[in-house]
């Protein structure tokens, strides 16, 4: 049993000075996805079936491949700030969640990179 | 992890069935009942009452229940009218105060609990130590630096609306209780009832502490916890928006950094 007073409890280790960077940020590539996403799915569909060489010469253009990369970076972000909120939320054991905190932005970081690099390989007609 | 069950000693058992009163109205209410001294679960008692010679609210059913059949049936009630907050509780599944739900709103048995997610003292009556500590933390009173006018602080008519939906909050805990990320995370997330009162400071025109409070709640668990579930706004009983004073503070806190 804690003797600590209820106020004392309450105020714990103060105020963080943080959480609306955020906030914001998942707002933020919330709205980027909107576009990035739909030309994401769109480049999918319209490469369904498609040779290497088909999205290889894609890929040339830069534009494409700057929109992807996009899209890429913003979904994984958004991705990492959702789940980060996720695990926040139901995890309560320090060490459980400090690890799944870890991963979560360890995943995020991996993929990607292995994403762009692929872009950016296929881009150069590599 | 969130834990979806009950712990062992918490899990709610058949309780007593009262012997049925003379009448033809008769309505089962169906009552938590928790007796901290007698080392029992908790269980649900069965009551009934002739609703012609009752009351038409919960809890004239309730205080009916107390007086003529089960004398140990423990809750809080004061003002009977919806201004004190006293008799907050879940009726049919809902947050509401016992003295303005209608027993003709309820459809079958009347069930009867204890506010969610909160450590029970006795029956229908919850622990509001740390929701109280937590209205403490935000400093509910008007904070100033320059000198006290000789008469009143002065606040003009449009200001003064600003406070209407955020003063008449009796702190009655129907919305936090209601919340599942204050159940989840009750301990560090202040939860909608007290946000509203930080709002209601936040937005008052002669309160001169408004970034420092700001500063107080920005964090992510003591603000943003609030993922818009909206069950608050559902469950106030007053009829206020503590969902949109939330969103209001979220704005608030971007407004000062773009």
């Amino acid at each position: 049993m804690s003797l600590r007073t209820p106020l004392g409890t309450v105020r714990g280790l103060g105020s963080a000075k943080t959480g609306t960077e955020h906030w914001w940020m998942q707002r933020v590539t919330a709205i980027a996805n909107l576009p990035l996403v739909g030309f994401f799915l769109y480049f999918i569909v319209a490469h369904l079936g498609a040779p290497r060489s088909a999205v290889v010469a894609s890929l040339a253009n830069p534009l494409v491949a700057i929109l992807l990369a996009l899209a890429m970076v913003s979904m994984l972000w958004h991705m990492r700030l959702g789940l980060q909120v996720v695990i926040e939320d139901y995890v309560h054991g320090a060490a459980a969640k400090l690890a799944l905190l870890l991963f979560n932005s360890f995943y995020a970081a991996v993929l990607g990179a292995a994403v762009l690099y692929a872009i950016l390989k296929m881009s150069f007609g590599l | 992890m969130v834990e979806f069950a009950l712990p062992k000693n918490s899990k709610v058992q058949p309780g007593k069935v009262w012997p049925k009163p003379d009448g033809k109205n008769l309505r089962e209410f169906k009552v938590y009942r928790w007796n901290p001294e007698d080392g029992k679960n908790p269980q649900v008692d069965s009551y009934m009452l002739d609703m012609d010679n009752c009351g038409p609210m919960v809890l004239d059913a309730l205080i009916k229940i107390k007086n003529e059949q089960d004398a140990t049936l423990t809750f809080r009630r004061s003002c009977r009218e919806g201004v004190c907050g006293s008799c907050a509780m879940n009726i049919d599944g809902t947050n509401s105060l016992a003295c303005l739900k209608s027993c003709a709103e309820v459809k079958g048995p009347v069930r009867v609990y204890p506010l969610p997610h909160l450590a029970v003292v006795k029956d229908l009556v919850p622990d509001l130590t740390h929701f109280y500590a937590q209205h403490r933390s935000i400093e509910p009173w008007l904070k100033t630096t320059t000198a006290e006018p000789p008469a009143e602080w002065r606040q003009s008519h449009e200001d003064r609306a600003k406070l209407d939906g955020l003063y008449e909050c009796i702190l009655c805990a129907c919305c936090s209780t209601s919340c599942p990320s204050y159940w989840w995370n009750g301990e560090r997330y202040l939860g909608p009832a007290v946000l509203l009162q930080a709002y209601r400071w936040l937005i008052d025109s002669r309160d001169e502490a408004t970034g420092e409070r700001l500063d107080n709640l920005e964090d992510p668990f003591r603000l943003y916890r609030c993922h818009t579930i909206m069950n608050c706004t559902k469950a106030c009983p007053k009829g206020l928006n503590p969902a949109k004073a939330i969103a209001e503070i979220k704005k608030m806190m971007v407004e000062r950094r773009v």
